[in-house]
């Protein structure tokens, strides 16, 4: 998967309007360039006081759960110091194999996440500050932090770990344990880690991207911020777009954007390449849409709610007519399935039977009972984990049920869509990563 | 004050305790894995269901105070 950004940025005054992108420059920026452009950390000097900023703007969080992101802050500034710790963590571990905005984000904008990092640290009152992040630094984000230490920009010493490459690695209470020394694995909650996190220490731990909108927030304010974006859902956010015929790319992109401006439709336009057949919003853990119905649909979670659909991370695919959407999902749900952390007994059984029986569905003449056990095992697996990888194992699975419907009544008939179009690709079309999990492996 | 039973998943092994000594509120998976009754624990059960508190080899069942009223029965 190669990533490109598909628009250049305006520089100096021009970010002070509402155009996008806000996020991404052109080319990587140092130290210098990013200063040239919004000048010096605006740290407010007291605890708390860009609480009310954040609450004002709407930030909510650019990992996934778009959980509002003052009420974390919240949560860990109000929450005393304990064992002489309070945490807070940059978290780039990006664990969705579908996703790159996170990793071009820190390529590009290292800085910018760094000021987010501090300022979050100086509003919570924290005593560390960590970057968790899914590759080996690169040497942007190491530049940026030697230059930041030199020229003494930093509220806070930030201690970098590399996550393991699990699925589940980048998930909240996985990353602490990580950056406690431990594998990087889900833990039962409560306590919450803004409770109780690293080393006992109340810790907040946001999204590198959420951090850098929190960044511009505190130059430019909440007025600023909602300028794009919809009222209840204000401002941007980065997506990781698939679509036929073009690369995959990064696209920084106003919440309420709509759908079939970023992935085209099934009419097969001019701008869309190739004709598609369904929709994947939100990644792995996300929701198959059906064309045409879906077409309609915007980038933001009221618009997707009512489908079963959230806009997550920013993962968006269009599976293109001529690619078999059974053998796709089958794929991704045997990934899956294999990233379970097999901790909880649900999880561990019913993932691997659901992918397994979803293969099944994906080859020839399946056995009748095959979908009544995919339903009893999707619904005895939902929402009995620890963490919410069976949950959103099963939104995956569900939705897409649904969406290929006729496509699984063709392969009973021994027949696929793929095989029927003219332009048949059976090459893999969703990334996963090139090396097969292992259970055995080490989640360190 | 009404209770109720909460589970983590995590220390849970299936044994299956909880299910032979509170099968009101408590069933098996066809993993041997325990389906727990969100629902307050009702004055009725109080006694049955701090005994399958107290059987669980792992400690993974455990009874939380409830904001819910407690249903009759």
């Amino acid at each position: 998967v190669t990533t490109a950004v598909n628009e250049s940025a305006p520089g100096g005054a021009a970010r002070h309007a509402a155009g996008l992108p806000r996020l991404l420059p052109a080319t990587p920026e140092d130290l210098r360039a990013h200063l040239d452009r919004y000048g010096p950390t605006p740290y407010r000097r007291r605890a708390n006081l860009l609480i009310a900023d954040i609450e004002a703007s709407g930030l909510t969080g650019r990992g996934g759960a778009a959980f509002p992101v003052h009420r974390k802050l919240a949560l860990v500034a109000r929450a005393g110091v304990r064992q002489g710790r309070k945490v807070v963590v940059a978290n780039g571990a990006e664990s969705e194999p579908a996703s790159r905005k996170d990793e071009m984000l820190l390529r590009f904008a290292p800085n910018l996440v760094l000021d987010g990092l501090q300022l979050a640290a100086e509003a919570v009152g924290a005593t560390e500050a960590h970057l968790y992040l899914h590759h080996a630094p690169g040497p942007q984000i190491l530049r940026a932090l030697a230059e930041r230490s030199s020229a003494g920009l930093d509220w806070l010493g930030v201690t970098i770990t590399q996550a393991p490459p699990r699925f589940l690695a980048g998930q909240e209470a996985a990353a602490v344990n990580r950056l406690g020394g431990g594998p990087a694995l889900p833990t039962f909650q409560p306590p919450r880690v803004s409770e109780r996190g690293l080393g006992g220490g109340p810790t907040l731990v946001q999204n590198v991207e959420t951090l850098a909108h929190l960044a511009l927030i505190a130059r430019y304010g909440p007025r600023w911020f909602r300028a794009v974006g919809t009222s209840d859902e204000p401002g941007s956010m980065l997506t990781t777009i698939y679509r036929p015929g073009v690369r995959a790319h990064i696209r920084e992109a106003a919440i309420g954007t709509p759908l079939s401006a970023l992935l085209g439709t099934s009419d097969g336009d001019a701008a869309a390449g190739p004709g598609v057949q369904a929709w994947l919003i939100g990644g792995y853990h996300g929701t198959w849409l059906p064309l045409p119905d879906a077409a309609g649909l915007t980038l933001d979670n009221a618009s997707l709610r009512p489908f079963g659909a959230a806009a997550g991370a920013g993962v968006l695919a269009a599976l293109p007519s001529g690619r078999c959407g059974l053998a796709e999902v089958a794929r991704v749900t045997g990934y899956l399935a294999a990233e379970s952390a097999g901790q909880c007994g649900p999880c561990l059984n019913g993932l691997p039977r659901i992918a397994a029986a979803l293969a099944e569905l994906a080859g020839s003449g399946h056995r009748r009972q095959t979908r009544a056990d995919l339903e009893r095992w999707s619904g005895l697996v939902k929402g009995r984990g620890a963490c919410n990888h069976p949950d959103g194992t099963v939104r995956f699975v569900r939705s897409a049920l649904t969406v290929f419907e006729p496509e699984i009544r063709r392969h009973a008939r021994g027949r696929c869509c793929a095989t029927d179009h003219e332009a048949t690709d059976r090459t893999p079309y969703l990334p996963l990563p090139d090396r097969p999990p292992s259970r055995e492996e080490d989640w360190t | 004050m009404a209770e109720q039973l909460r589970m983590n998943p995590i220390l849970c092994t299936g044994h299956g305790m909880c299910a032979e000594l509170l099968p009101e509120l408590v069933t098996l998976d066809e993993w041997g894995y325990p389906i727990i009754d969100p629902r307050p624990v009702p004055p009725a059960l109080d006694r049955d269901a701090r005994r399958a508190v107290a059987a669980c080899p792992t400690l993974a069942l455990r009874l939380l105070r409830s904001e819910q009223p407690a249903r009759s029965g």
